[in-house]
């Protein structure tokens, strides 16, 4: 009998995903073992027009990690739904659009006011600017078009699995890989798996007291007690919002928990359920007090929905609306 | 009813605490005070029962406007969840603004179980404030469905 196949694509993504992937450390062998891996662009040589050659479905699980931000990216979508059997979303970007999806609070003419034109280290007087299509003595070039806003995979091809993360946790990959090797039952068709049913928050030993909040800080602003619940402190830790199975690492490490594993179960809209939270603790019942608490919190949109704006309800910086 | 032009009619969600604000709506009615149709109204138990979701599922599924009505400071029927909803409001204010939505799209009031006039005032001032400020042309992430009916609009249709 053939090898399982399995590919792993990258799109609007930093590369993490990739790492994350080989830190299953020697559990990597056995992953090579059992599939065949069949288009890995970040790690093994092979072309698009290789995957473009493969028979519908004839990919058995593919690993697709990144955002859709470019028609690259999109036409890799498409492709690589068409050729999989199960399509997972892997990491925060494909799930949830992550940091990328941040240029969802603006527009791409001011992304490229920014990279092309206005960052220190640009010199550009002729004013050039990437375009779909370009006339070269040689012939007409192209390349793809940058979109105006970041969307999920999910938003643009159906995807069976949503592996959280940024990035995903190695030990919850080798849990996903492990059960899929053994042959396990696979949950219903858009479960979220490799993390955990809770939130960030069960994970997190701190204990916790009844709040009352009148001042919040930046975590460079205090040195945090380590014995302490953060968000009692003042700190704005997304763990009540977030979903478990990171073992709350950057808690651990006395930092708050900024929400890379996406909305908790049963939430929608994690920046949303955030608010919730945060004005549950807010200790004033004057509205120009509340306000002034909340003049503590810089940039909230950036803030509570640092990884998850694409995925947000409101998707983006709205442009038509007053 | 059209959502553009000089005939735009303001679509507006009403969340409306059961104690005060739905009792006020209601005398509103009894009483046969005007109060514009616009606002469609939803009971809820408090203004604190008002999750934040709530308000921007209603701006993503094509609200131009979010009402939520509670009782007066002091009056709420739970202690306190009409503070907790004037915190939750405050906030998403702040939340609206960065995402390019205006922020008098959406008003919290106090209107207690006597205050039909109230009720009908401020409905009547909330709609024309958002009629001025145009319909909300909202881009989302959804993929575009038709919509269906629920169970409850496929019984009335049957």
């Amino acid at each position: 009998m053939s090898k399982p196949k399995l590919a792993l694509y990258w799109a609007a993504s930093c590369g993490g995903c990739e790492v994350t992937v080989l830190d299953i450390e020697e559990k990597i062998l056995e992953v090579a073992g059992f599939f065949d891996i069949v288009f890995w662009p970040c790690a093994m040589d092979f072309k698009y027009k290789d995957v473009e050659a493969m028979p519908d479905g004839s990919i058995d699980l593919c690993l697709f990690n990144g955002a859709i931000r470019t028609s690259e990216n999109e036409y890799m979508a498409h492709l690589l739904r068409r050729k999989a059997k199960a399509l997972v979303a892997f990491g925060s970007c494909a799930m949830d659009g992550c940091i990328p999806g941040l240029a969802n609070l603006t527009t791409r003419e001011a992304i490229f006011q920014t990279a092309y034109q206005e960052s220190p280290s640009t010199l550009n007087p002729e004013r050039t600017r990437p375009v779909p299509k370009f006339a070269a003595p040689e012939g007409e070039l192209d390349i793809p078009e940058f979109y105006e806003s970041v969307r999920t995979l999910g938003q643009v091809v159906p995807v069976e699995y949503f592996i959280p993360g940024c990035p995903p946790q190695p030990p919850q990959i080798v849990a996903v890989m492990s059960a899929i090797m053994q042959g396990a039952q696979l949950p219903p068709a858009g479960s979220v798996i490799g993390a955990g049913e809770k939130t960030c928050c069960d994970e997190c030993g701190r204990p916790r007291k009844e709040k009352h909040l009148k001042r919040f800080h930046r975590p460079f602003e205090i040195e945090a007690k380590p014995e302490e619940c953060l968000l009692d402190q003042g700190i704005i830790c997304l763990g009540p919002a977030t979903r478990s199975g990171c073992g709350a690492l950057c808690v651990k490490a006395n930092m708050p928990c900024r929400g890379c594993y996406g909305a908790a179960p049963n939430v929608t809209d994690q920046g949303a359920k955030m608010v919730s939270a945060i004005s549950s603790v807010i200790d004033s019942q004057d509205p120009a007090e509340i306000n002034s608490i909340l003049d503590q919190i810089v940039d909230p949109v950036g803030t509570l929905y640092r990884f998850s704006v694409p995925n947000s309800m409101l998707f983006r910086k709205q442009a038509g609306a007053a | 009813m059209t959502t553009n032009g000089k005939n735009f009619e303001p679509r507006i969600v009403g969340f409306l605490c059961n104690w005060c604000s739905y009792t006020g709506a209601d005398l509103a009615g009894t009483s046969r005070m005007k109060s514009p149709a616009n606002v469609r109204p939803i009971r809820v138990m408090c203004s604190g029962r008002v999750d934040p979701s709530f308000i921007l599922r209603a701006f993503q599924l094509g609200a131009d406007g979010v009402l939520v009505a509670g009782c007066h400071p002091g009056d709420c029927h739970y202690q306190e969840g009409n503070y907790k909803a004037l915190r939750r409001v405050l906030m998403l204010k702040r939340i609206l603004r960065a995402f390019g939505i205006d922020e008098r799209r959406l008003r919290l009031e106090w209107i207690s179980a006597a205050e039909g006039e109230k009720f009908a005032k401020a409905t009547t001032e909330f709609t024309e404030e958002v009629r001025a400020l145009g319909p909300l042309k909202i881009e989302t992430g959804l993929i575009p469905q038709p919509l269906e009916a629920g169970p409850e609009m496929q019984e009335v249709a049957s």
